[in-house]
This record gives structure tokens, C-alpha cells and sequence, in this order.
């Protein structure tokens, strides 16, 4: 197993990856070999960042798996802590620098965090750095705060400092030169800085080592890939060689063709309940789109198409930069809406951070749930605890909140609970202009069901609803129409035929090359 | 696998996903009613109800020792009328810490207060009305003044009070000249210690009945839950539609305010005020405040909870001074009530980093 130039520097085989019932990963096999860019495609849930958790040592395989890096066994579970000397270096989507510290530092924070130097040679660290980024072709000032530097910079030092990393673990076997694994490093980037980063990947190709790229993006995944690698639903659909692989042939290979076909939705005429116009914001926009009366509007797109961030913006909870919002006639410039005048004006927006922005774990469900009407529950004496409750509790049982316990804290809810509880919070204001982000993430299925009936219940009742969401399922499913966003502007809309899982996706990975 | 295949095996699936489903909703309802009953159980009412034991408990014990002076009732009503002004500086605290903010200059601005009324009523003859009325304007103005380092700079609640604080007690050595000034207007007196009901001072009174109307605020009042919001998740409460900057600079006034007030009854106590005596009742009101929170409604700042403890603590030390111990209990008492409530609410709370 010495001095071999043939044997592939990552041997994936049989890797299987259960949670509780569900199978993220089923007997998966793959191989990167020495000096390849290899990709890894799949949209989400395709299992992706499964294996790429168990890679980093966060997730324990199932038996029956074996990895090897340049024909060595590795043990499984990977042992986190030393992902780097089995040869393995990862550079995430949040890369991990830290913006108040100046560039050399995080170059050589694997050492300042362990190392026990007590005199550190400065001048020689700045100078040992700007010798690493010329080798590389960048332009990087060791001196200059993290901070400061452009988001491409940033991502540049990140597989820099990956790299280097890998080197220096590699140090007494350079025949085994390592394997970087990038995360999903380009949703943020603009297109120039994406070609530095393609250009990085190479040069480091170049001296040996091989690269794993995770992406949504088919159009870079066959700009900078020789060889990738297809997942959808947990399995291995393919490998393909990129170079003989059109377009077409990998969105095909992402989406699969769904055998289930859902009733669509047909749009009925209806009066517009709400318009938005120019809405602009950073990165994003302008854009134009109205929601009907009744009407559940979809919003999505890949990672970093903007999409999510929509909701937000109309509630004032995020600042946009210009547009106006006209609602049932209504027309209020969209730059001076903050959250009180939304809700005044019958706007309601449930948040996707659930603990973070749309509840309160430590304090009770009912206290959550009637936050928005506590006006209303007052009696002769005041608010009370029991008058909160029960009120909590009655919208609880017609939601389905199990269990329907308005004392407990919502912390103590499952994620589904914890979501019916907070969409009854919105629900009994009556919004006239519902928004949504990402509704059912981390929801169980069962509890999804009850959330869209909800939904529809308050779509009957004359709400416009708006969902962002990358679950395409759920939008075939629940929505009436859906916009397609591709890097901060709209490129298709979907209604009526062409609402399946399927045909969502098709042009959500077809829009990087419709906009590019 | 034929799609057929694929067919009958999700309709298997399917029943057999509905057959659980019933099983699951048959186990939550017998949970539900287990934890139904679990939720006021012996632990609560031990959590709740604690304080007040442990009160009675160093009444009996300290009683044990020096019975004639611990279970006389001229003893209690001198504790109850002269630790008025810290149950009110620690209802002024436990504001602003319900909105996540930290209020340190509390005890400077009941010195300010009571040294205004002072230089205001002995040194340049205002009418005793009038200067308490300005006392208390300025305790509103500092609040002001707080509230806009926090959130206008965006700075550290911790940090601005700390520094405004120090400023404050600078200014009462420069307005006072350092020395102390007595002879304030025995009216003020007169109506903070020299009259007695059920012979406890009224100043006592004055103290119970705040208490009494920040526990229905807190508890009863749209405003007073919003409150606990802003503290506890300043995001979900902004997204909620709660004006969360006028919240907490509410918060800040009434803080400041309150302790004016404070003042005003500390400078009736002793119908004289000086410099710096007032600044020693800082870590008294903070300890009040966590032990506070332990007890009556765990795990939150509430006005009920903050008065018990202040005379739990005080009822201690007086117990202490009985047994001859010297004054430097008091220190020992008020340092390390805070450390051990802030520890029990942590455990309360299950160790989770504090918020």
C-alpha cells in the first residue's frame, strides 16, 4: 500500500446514513481520484450534506461502510479532530474565519489555537504568508483585518488556509497529498469572483491534491469538474465524466422523473389582494409581483437566489432599499415598513428561525400564542395566566398542537408543534397578508398536512398568502402559483399544469443558466 | 422495481403509518394528562414557595438563640420601615433586567436624588414639594440619558450605567461640597418614618403598595407580558409588532425614576443626607432582585419575589447583629445572597448560559 501513484485518493464504499426511520444515505460508493476536481450534485435532501458530515467525523455511518484515503482504511466514525493529518480538509459555507483578526492570523489559526509558542516571529509569519499567496496568484494583504476584505477574498483565504492546512499535514508523505472538500463555496460570490476561485481550485489540483465540490450549480459543477457525482433521495444516481455530459443530462439526473402527481391547483380568477412594486434591496431586485385574494403565492429559487429573503423585506423585518407595497388599494412605500405598521395593516409574517425570531422557548406556548391579542383577553381584573391558557389552549386543540398544554414552555414542543402553535399565533389576527418563510422545515409529516390545511383554511378565507420555500413538494402541493427566482430577480412562473415537484426544480437548476 | 410494485408497497406503507399514528395519539393523550398533573406538583409549590420557607426557618433558628429580641414584634417593624428604600430600589432594578437590561446606576441616582432634596430644601430654602419633584425629574432625565447610550450607540447596558453612575456620584460631591447636609423639612420626615401604622413606619407602606402595582404590571397587564418579551427574545419581539427601543427606554425612565424615589425616602429616614452612604445599596438591590427571582414566579424578575427577599436578607443580618456578630456580616450576607441566588436560578433553569 506504499509509493502507489494508482490508487484513488478517496474510496468511498457501501455508505449507508439512517435517522431514526429515515434513510439519508443508501449504500453509497464513490471515488475521487489524484489531482480530479470531483462534483457532487443533488438538490436538498439529496443526502449530500450527509456524506459530507460524515466525512467531517460529525455523523457515525452505518456498519458496512468503508472510507479510504490513498488505499489506507480509515476508521469509522472519522475521528473529527483528526480529519486534517488522515488528509482531509473542509471548507464550509460560513468558512470559518474570524472577521476581527488580520489575514495571517486566520491563516495560521490551526496553530495559534493549539500551538504553544510563546514567542511568535510576526514579520516572518506575515512574510511565510505573502509568499503562500503569490505561489497562489492573490493579491492578499497578510496585514489587512478579515473583516475588511471583499466576500470573494474571504472565501479565496478560506481554501488557501484549507490547503495549506493539508500541506503541512501531508508534510513527511507527499505521495498522499490530500483531498479539500468545498462546501457549497460559490451562492454569494459574483461571477468574477467565482472564476479566482475556479482558478484556486486548479492550481491546487495542479500540485496533486484532489477537490471535492459541492454544488447546487450545474453550470459551474461543469465548468470546474472532470468527473461528478449525482445524489437524489439518499442513492447514487450516477458518475459521469463532465466533459460528454449536456446541460439537460444533469438537471435530468437531479430531479429524477417523479412518478407522483399531484392534483395541481388551478388559478381561479380572483382580485388582487396585494402588489408589489420595484421591491429592491442588496442583490436583489427590482422586482414586481402580486398576490391574489385566496391565492397561496410560492417564492423559490436555488441557494442564494433570493427567494427567502422576500418575506422579510415585506414585513419591514429586514430594511429594502425601494418598491412599494399596495395592498386591497393601499400604497405604502416599501422602505418605511417596520413590523407594527405591517401588522397594522394586516400583514403577518411568520419567520423560519422558530426559536430565534418566531417564539420564545423559555417562555409558555400561550404566552406566545396570544402575544398578539392580548388586548383582547383582558377581564374586569386584567390578564390572567388562566385567561391566556385558555384562550392558547382552544386555538391549540383546533390546531392540533400536541401536547395541548399552554404551561409548557415552547421549548418543549417538537419542531411541528412548536410551528401549528405559531401559525395559530398569526392565524387568529386574520392577516390579510400572510408571509412565510420556509413553513415546514424540520417538520414532521403528519404535522406538515396540518400546517397546509391551515393554510388553505386561511386562503378560503380571503388571505393572500406568500411561502418562500426550497421544499418543491410542498409547493407543487399547496401552492397556486409559483415564481421561480435566479440571482435576486424572477425568471419563470409556474401555475395550473406545470406545478409538480418535478417541473419546480427543472427550472429552479435550469435558471443559473437562463440568467447567466 | 416496477412502478406497480412501488404502488402497493406505499399503500402498505400508508396503513401502516395511519395504525402508528393512532398508537401515537392513544400515548400523547396519557401524557398529556401525566404531565397535566405533574405541572403542579410538590416541586413547583417547593420552587415557588421556598423563599418564604426558608424566611420563616431563619426567624425560628436565629429565634432560638436570642428569642426575646427575634420574636418581638418592635423589632420587625423598625426592619420593615428602615429597608423600604431598597425594596424600592430593587423593584426600580428588576425593570429594566426584565428587558434585558442591566441597571447599575441605580443606587447614584437615589444618592443624587436625596442630595438634591437637601441642597434644594436646607441650602437654598425650596419648599420640600418642589424638590422632591425635581429629585424625581432628574432620576427621569438620567433614565433618558441611559436609554440613549444603550440604544442610540448601541453600547452595553452594563458599561453605560457603570460609567454614568460614577459621573452621578461625582456630581453629588460637587454639588454637596462632600460634606453631609441635615436639616431637611420635617414634613418629609413626618411622612416617611414618623408616623407609624400598626407601629411600622409608613415609608414601609409606600414600598408594599409598589410592589403590589408592578405584580399586577408584570403579571396582568398586556405591557408588563410584552415586557418579559423584549427581555427574553428582543427579535421575536420586534417581528411581533412590540416597539422594542421604547420598551426598554421605558424601562430605563421607570428605573431611574424609582430610584429617585428611593432617595426621596432615604433622605426622609434620616431628615439628613450625605455623599456616598446611599452608593452601599447597589449590591443589596441586585441580590434582592436574582433571589427575588427564585421564588413566587421562578425563573423571572418579579416584584413579589424581590420583596420577600430583601427581608429575608434583612432579617438575616438584623438575627446576625443580635448575636453580636460584627457589621462586616452585612457584606458576607448581600455578597454571597447574590452568587447563591443566581446559582439556584441557574439550576432551576437547568445550567443553560443565562439571558
Amino acid at each position: 500500500m506504499t509509493g502507489g501513484g494508482d490508487t484513488a485518493a478517496l474510496d468511498i464504499q457501501h455508505l449507508t446514513k439512517r435517522f431514526g426511520g429515515a434513510t439519508a444515505l443508501d449504500d453509497v460508493s464513490l471515488t475521487v481520484a489524484r489531482g480530479e476536481v470531483h462534483g457532487l450534485l443533488g438538490s436538498n435532501g439529496s443526502g449530500k450534506s450527509t456524506l459530507i458530515k460524515v466525512l467531517a467525523g460529525f455523523h457515525t455511518p452505518e456498519p458496512g461502510a468503508q472510507v479510504r484515503l490513498y488505499g489506507r482504511a480509515v476508521p469509522l466514525p472519522i475521528p473529527g479532530a483528526r480529519v486534517r493529518e488522515l488528509g482531509l480538509a473542509f471548507v464550509h459555507q460560513h468558512l470559518g474565519l474570524i472577521p476581527s483578526l488580520s489575514v495571517t492570523e486566520n491563516l495560521n489559526l490551526g496553530d495559534l489555537a493549539t500551538g504553544a509558542n510563546w514567542a511568535i516571529d510576526w514579520r516572518g509569519a506575515h512574510r511565510e504568508a505573502a509568499e503562500t499567496f503569490a505561489r497562489f496568484n492573490l493579491s492578499l494583504d497578510p496585514r489587512a483585518e478579515v473583516g475588511t476584505l471583499s466576500a470573494v477574498q474571504q472565501a479565496l483565504l478560506a481554501i488557501v488556509r484549507a490547503y495549506v492546512d493539508l500541506q503541512r499535514a501531508a508534510k513527511d508523505h507527499a505521495d498522499r497529498p490530500g483531498v479539500l472538500v468545498l462546501d457549497e463555496p460559490t451562492p454569494f460570490l459574483p461571477r468574477a469572483g467565482v472564476e479566482q476561485l475556479f482558478d484556486l481550485v486548479r492550481r491546487c489540483t495542479a500540485t496533486g491534491a484532489s477537490v471535492v465540490f459541492v454544488s447546487h450549480d450545474v453550470d459551474e459543477v461543469r465548468e470546474i469538474t472532470d468527473r461528478a457525482t449525482i445524489l437524489r433521495d439518499g442513492h447514487l444516481i450516477d458518475t459521469v465524466d463532465t466533459a460528454s455530459t449536456s446541460h439537460d443530462a444533469f438537471v435530468e439526473r437531479i430531479i429524477g422523473r417523479s412518478l407522483d402527481d399531484y392534483g395541481a391547483r388551478t388559478a381561479h380568477p380572483k382580485e388582487t389582494a396585494a402588489e408589489i412594486e420595484d421591491l429592491a434591496a442588496p442583490g436583489l431586485g427590482p422586482l414586481s409581483f402580486s398576490v391574489g385574494t385566496g391565492e397561496i403565492l410560492g417564492l423559490t429559487g436555488l441557494i442564494g437566489s433570493g427567494a427567502d429573503r422576500v418575506p422579510a423585506l415585506l414585513y419591514g423585518a429586514a430594511r429594502a432599499e425601494g418598491g412599494r407595497l399596495r395592498l386591497h388599494g393601499r400604497g405604502t412605500p416599501l422602505p418605511l415598513i417596520d413590523p407594527q405598521s405591517a401588522l397594522a395593516r394586516g400583514i403577518a409574517y411568520l419567520p423560519a428561525d422558530r426559536l430565534g425570531q418566531a417564539g420564545v422557548g423559555s417562555l409558555s406556548v400561550g404566552d406566545n400564542v396570544a402575544m398578539p391579542v392580548f388586548e383582547r383577553l383582558r377581564s374586569a381584573f386584567g390578564l390572567t395566566t388562566a385567561g391566556i391558557d385558555s384562550h392558547a389552549g382552544q386555538l391549540g386543540a383546533e390546531a392540533g398542537v400536541k401536547p395541548n398544554l399552554p404551561a409548557l414552555p415552547l421549548s418543549a414542543l417538537s419542531g411541528g408543534n412548536a410551528q401549528k402553535a405559531l401559525m395559530a399565533k398569526w392565524l387568529q389576527t386574520d392577516p390579510r397578508l400572510l408571509l412565510l418563510d420556509e413553513p415546514t422545515q424540520g417538520v414532521d409529516v403528519g404535522a406538515r398536512q396540518t400546517l397546509w390545511s391551515m393554510l388553505d383554511r386561511a386562503a378560503e378565507g380571503g388571505a393572500a398568502i406568500v411561502i418562500a420555500s426550497t421544499d418543491y413538494d410542498q409547493l407543487a402541493q399547496i401552492c397556486h402559483r409559483v415564481l421561480i427566482f435566479a440571482r435576486g430577480g424572477i425568471v419563470a412562473e409556474l401555475t395550473g399544469e406545470q406545478l409538480t415537484k418535478t417541473d419546480i426544480a427543472e427550472h429552479c437548476f435550469r435558471s443559473t443558466s437562463l440568467s447567466a | 422495481m416496477s412502478p406497480t410494485d412501488t404502488r402497493a408497497d406505499m399503500a402498505d406503507y400508508d396503513a401502516r403509518i395511519a395504525e402508528l399514528e393512532a398508537k401515537l395519539a392513544r400515548l400523547e393523550a396519557t401524557t398529556e394528562t401525566r404531565t397535566a398533573r405533574t405541572g403542579t406538583g410538590l416541586k413547583d409549590w417547593a420552587e415557588r414557595y421556598g423563599l418564604l420557607a426558608a424566611w420563616v426557618l431563619i426567624i425560628l433558628i436565629l429565634g432560638a438563640f436570642r428569642p426575646e429580641q427575634m420574636f418581638s414584634w418592635n423589632s420587625y417593624a423598625t426592619m420593615l420601615g428602615s429597608n423600604a428604600m431598597i425594596v424600592v430600589l430593587t423593584l426600580a432594578l428588576i425593570i429594566p433586567l426584565t428587558t434585558g437590561d442591566f441597571d447599575l446606576s441605580v443606587a447614584s441616582v437615589m444618592a443624587i436624588s436625596s442630595m438634591l432634596i437637601a441642597v434644594l430644601n436646607v441650602r437654598l430654602g425650596y419648599p420640600i414639594g418642589s424638590a422632591m419633584l425635581i429629585a424625581l425629574m432628574a432620576g427621569a432625565a438620567i433614565g433618558f440619558i441611559n436609554a440613549l447610550f444603550i440604544l442610540y450607540f448601541g453600547i452595553h447596558s452594563l458599561i453605560v450605567t457603570l460609567g454614568t453612575g460614577y459621573f452621578i456620584n461625582g456630581v453629588v460631591l460637587w454639588i454637596s461640597g462632600g460634606t453631609p447636609i441635615a436639616g431637611v423639612s420635617m414634613d418629609l420626615v413626618r411622612a416617611v418614618i414618623l408616623t407609624r401604622f400598626l407601629g411600622i413606619p409608613v415609608g414601609f407602606y409606600y414600598a408594599l403598595a409598589l410592589t403590589a402595582v408592578l405584580w399586577y404590571v408584570f403579571q396582568h397587564t398586556a405591557l408588563g407580558r410584552r415586557l418579559l418579551f423584549v427581555g427574553r427574545g428582543r427579535e421575536v419581539a420586534r417581528l411581533s409588532g412590540v416597539n422594542v427601543n421604547r420598551v426598554r427606554t421605558g424601562a430605563l425612565v421607570a428605573s431611574s425614576t424609582l430610584a429617585a424615589f428611593a432617595g426621596i425616602l432615604y433622605t426622609g429616614m434620616r431628615g439628613a443626607s450625605d455623599p456616598s452612604s446611599a452608593l452601599a445599596f447597589l449590591l443589596p438591590a441586585f441580590a434582592a432582585a436574582f433571589l427575588g427571582s427564585t421564588a413566587i414566579y421562578p425563573g423571572r424578575f418579579n416584584a413579589i419575589g424581590a420583596f420577600v427577599a430583601v427581608f429575608f436578607l434583612s432579617t438575616g443580618i438584623m438575627g446576625l447583629n443580635f448575636l453580636g456578630v460584627d457589621s462586616f456580616v452585612q457584606n458576607l450576607f448581600y455578597g454571597g445572597g447574590l452568587v447563591i441566588a443566581v446559582s439556584i436560578s441557574q439550576l432551576l433553569r437547568g445550567r443553560r448560559p443565562m439571558d
